[in-house]
């Protein structure tokens, strides 16, 4: 076989370098460490709390109300919020039986509930919670394997139309670390210990629901709760 | 030779530039390098997906497969052959009207346009005029020739 002639030879190593700088730099860049994290244990401050009791969904003169301590990166809250919650969101929530309260409860060994819980917050800001809530469910197969769940949050949120900038500022000041953690302090101060846990009239129901079983539970308190008003 | 080593060259770059941004759709490289917020508006889009396909995977099977034909159409054997020209100009030539596809909505439907998207679209048209050159230089009687010659 002929070797190739000079003019070819200078050009394949004119190609392997550009090469090897291409492969250089996307190494570079999924080897750079993610930037960003949500602080846990933090000192709740007063101000993290003032007036937040949750993110809600529903009627104010619903006759139940069930509180979910949920973590986003838990396989079980993902079948529930996708596969249930529609459900019971049409048959219950949307027909002003059933008011339903969101908690945050990121469990410790989930290295992006927390981020996930404070994107959520953040979209809060915009008046986007729960179609953040819900797309960051969807995508919990997406994020939760890959090396950075924060940049696929923020993907998530310029698909729901956030203003990106600002959701930005929020997330990289962690502005909502507090209020996760008061979530999560409260949630373990009433016993919660696993997610999803529900919180039904003081009382905690742990394990997995679906929507059938939570319509029950609504039937079984109603009338009683009407009775006692 | 000049142009399809150009035609080579330009693919690989495509491939590094679509490569790039679909690592960012799978979440792996942090925020898109952009300097305006119009990449992630347009990489976070409904359109950023086509046939339910993300269009970056579109760009990397496509640049990749540009790359294996100018590659191929710089062996000694097939200097002087139209077919690996031919073939250069008509995957470039999809390539541009799928580029010129996607220009247009970024232009009259998301109204924000993606640096990283006007570098693709300007490595595709340029690949596709290297390739077109490369035809017209080797002429109609090329592919007999080359048959005989082989």
């Amino acid at each position: 076989m002929a070797a190739p002639p000079v003019g070819m030879k200078r050009f394949y190593v004119i190609l392997g370098v550009v090469a090897a700088v291409g492969v250089g730099l996307l190494g570079y860049l999924l080897s750079k460490p993610s930037t960003l994290s949500i602080p846990a244990n933090v000192t709740v401050q007063p101000s993290d709390t003032a007036g937040f009791r949750g993110y809600v969904k529903g009627s104010d003169s619903a006759t139940v109300e069930i509180t979910e301590y949920a973590d986003y990166q838990c396989p079980f809250c993902q079948t529930f919020a996708t596969l249930q919650m529609p459900t019971i969101d049409e048959r219950l929530i949307k027909t002003g039986r059933l008011r339903w309260r969101y908690r945050d409860f990121p469990l410790q060994q989930h290295a992006y509930a927390r981020v996930a819980a404070h994107s959520a917050a953040c979209a809060d800001d915009q008046e986007k919670y729960w179609a953040q809530h819900d797309r960051i469910y969807e995508g919990q197969s997406e994020w939760s394997a890959s090396r950075d769940g924060a940049d696929i949050f923020r993907r998530y949120a310029g698909e729901i139309g956030l203003e990106l900038d600002a959701y930005d500022a929020c997330m990289s000041a962690g502005k909502y670390a507090g209020r996760i953690q008061a979530s999560l302090d409260e949630g373990a101060r009433a016993g919660v210990s696993s997610t999803p846990t529900l919180l039904v009239g003081g009382r905690l129901y742990q394990g997995r629901f679906d929507s059938d079983a939570i319509t029950k539970l609504v039937d079984s308190l109603a009338p009683r709760i009407t009775r006692a008003r | 030779m000049i142009y399809r080593q150009g035609a080579t060259l330009l693919s690989l770059l495509g491939l590094f530039l679509s490569v790039y941004l679909y690592l960012y759709k799978l979440g792996h490289v942090g925020a898109l390098a952009c300097g305006t917020g119009g990449c992630e508006t347009v990489q976070t889009s409904q359109w950023s997906r086509f046939a339910g396909v993300e269009v970056a995977l579109i760009g990397v099977v496509g640049y990749a497969l540009l790359l294996a034909v100018a590659l191929a159409a710089l062996r000694p054997a097939a200097a002087g052959r139209r077919g690996p020209s031919r073939l250069l100009t008509a995957l470039a030539g999809g390539g541009v009207l799928f580029t010129a596809y996607l220009t247009y909505l970024e232009l009259f439907v998301i109204h924000a346009i993606c640096r990283w998207c006007v570098g693709s679209a300007a490595i595709i048209v340029a690949i596709f005029a290297l390739a077109a050159l490369d035809l017209r230089r080797l002429g109609p009687g090329a592919m007999a020739g080359a048959r005989g010659a082989a």
